[in-house]
């Protein structure tokens, strides 16, 4: 059985200038490009540690489906892109949260989710075990309020995120 | 059986070791008992035909103005009732025997108490801290408790 069929013919040749079907070339801003590579591939860091979790887990479930933003959960950090902190951190839970942080590839951002992570929430004054807001321990790039917030508010957050990422100069030159 | 028949039990059995019986106002009643003999008395509990109490619900700390105590609830699955022991401890270095070889159960809300009031429970088979860091200092549940400024460099 001959094969000759089944090949592709040569390409037309055209004159120069023109760009045919076989052109495979993009002009365009690599800062843009860059940037849209990483926020539409945020993968987030499951790090639910009180009632918040119950609201992270319905943002990625199939009504609210987090998915089609690109951002799906990961259990390592190894994989994830993104810390989504939707709980209540302890002084104990902060050495881990920390840890955890550190072990995530650059570049990683970091989402505050409810009054826990923002500021220590209702266990701001007098308690002795809480972390008065997460940005103490870590970077914070969105605070996401609500106690705990709604999954429309996370999505915010995330949609935020993906603003701030868009605006990033990746070559810029160096002052 | 009525805590007043318990109670009476308990101190014909124990004698002195048996303080007195709190009912006004108790719910359950509770029997006040002597420190040293909590384990002793807390077996004589459980496997009296009688009484039969198998169950820890709830083993508690509590700090009061002058002194500590810890509070046992104690039910009967297979009777159906229920009574309070209680033991007073001093401010200064409270200390009783652990009850985990009566009931497993007690270890960890043994170790809660200590943890949280500093009571020490003696012959328990593994007490050490259970909600804190290994290393926070204080107990944080004593009126006394000063908060710490900054724990690992992070502000409490």
């Amino acid at each position: 059985m001959s094969h000759d069929s089944t090949r592709i013919s040569p390409a037309p040749v055209l004159a120069p200038g023109t760009l045919g079907p076989e052109a495979h070339v993009m002009v365009g801003n690599a800062d843009k490009f860059i940037n849209w590579c990483r926020r539409s591939s945020l993968w987030y860091l499951l790090f639910a540690t009180a009632c918040c979790g119950i609201e992270l887990m319905q943002a990625g479930a199939s009504r609210y489906d987090l998915d089609r933003f690109g951002a799906v959960f990961r259990a390592t950090p190894r994989q994830s892109d993104l810390m989504i902190v939707a709980g209540t951190i302890t002084h104990k839970m902060a050495e881990r949260l920390v840890r955890l942080y550190e072990q995530m590839p650059d570049p990683k951002y970091v989402i505050s989710m409810g009054s826990c992570a923002n500021t220590g929430g209702p266990f701001y004054k007098d308690s002795y075990c809480v972390v008065k807001g997460v940005d103490l321990l870590v970077p914070v790039d969105v605070y996401v309020p609500g106690c705990p917030p709604r999954p429309e508010a996370l999505i915010d957050g995330i949609i935020k995120l993906q603003k701030i990422i868009d605006q990033k100069k990746n070559f810029a030159a160096k002052a | 059986m009525e805590p007043k028949e318990i109670f009476e039990k308990v101190q014909a059995r124990f004698g002195e070791a048996a303080v007195e019986l709190q009912e006004e106002g108790f719910r359950p009643a509770f029997l006040v008992v002597a420190p040293e003999k909590v384990r002793e008395i807390g077996r004589f509990l459980r496997d009296d035909p009688a009484m039969k109490f198998d169950s820890l619900m709830c083993l508690s700390g509590v700090d009061y103005p002058d002194r500590f105590a810890v509070a046992y609830h104690l039910h009967s699955l297979a009777i159906g009732h229920r009574i309070g022991v209680k033991v007073y401890l001093p401010k200064e270095a409270p200390s009783l025997p652990s009850v985990d070889e009566v009931w497993p159960a007690a270890n960890f809300q043994e170790r809660e108490a200590f943890d949280l009031f500093g009571i020490v429970f003696e012959g328990s088979w593994d007490l050490r801290r259970i909600l804190l860091p290994e290393d926070w200092e204080g107990h944080p549940l004593r009126k006394d408790y000063k908060y710490p400024e900054f724990y690992h460099g992070i502000k409490v």
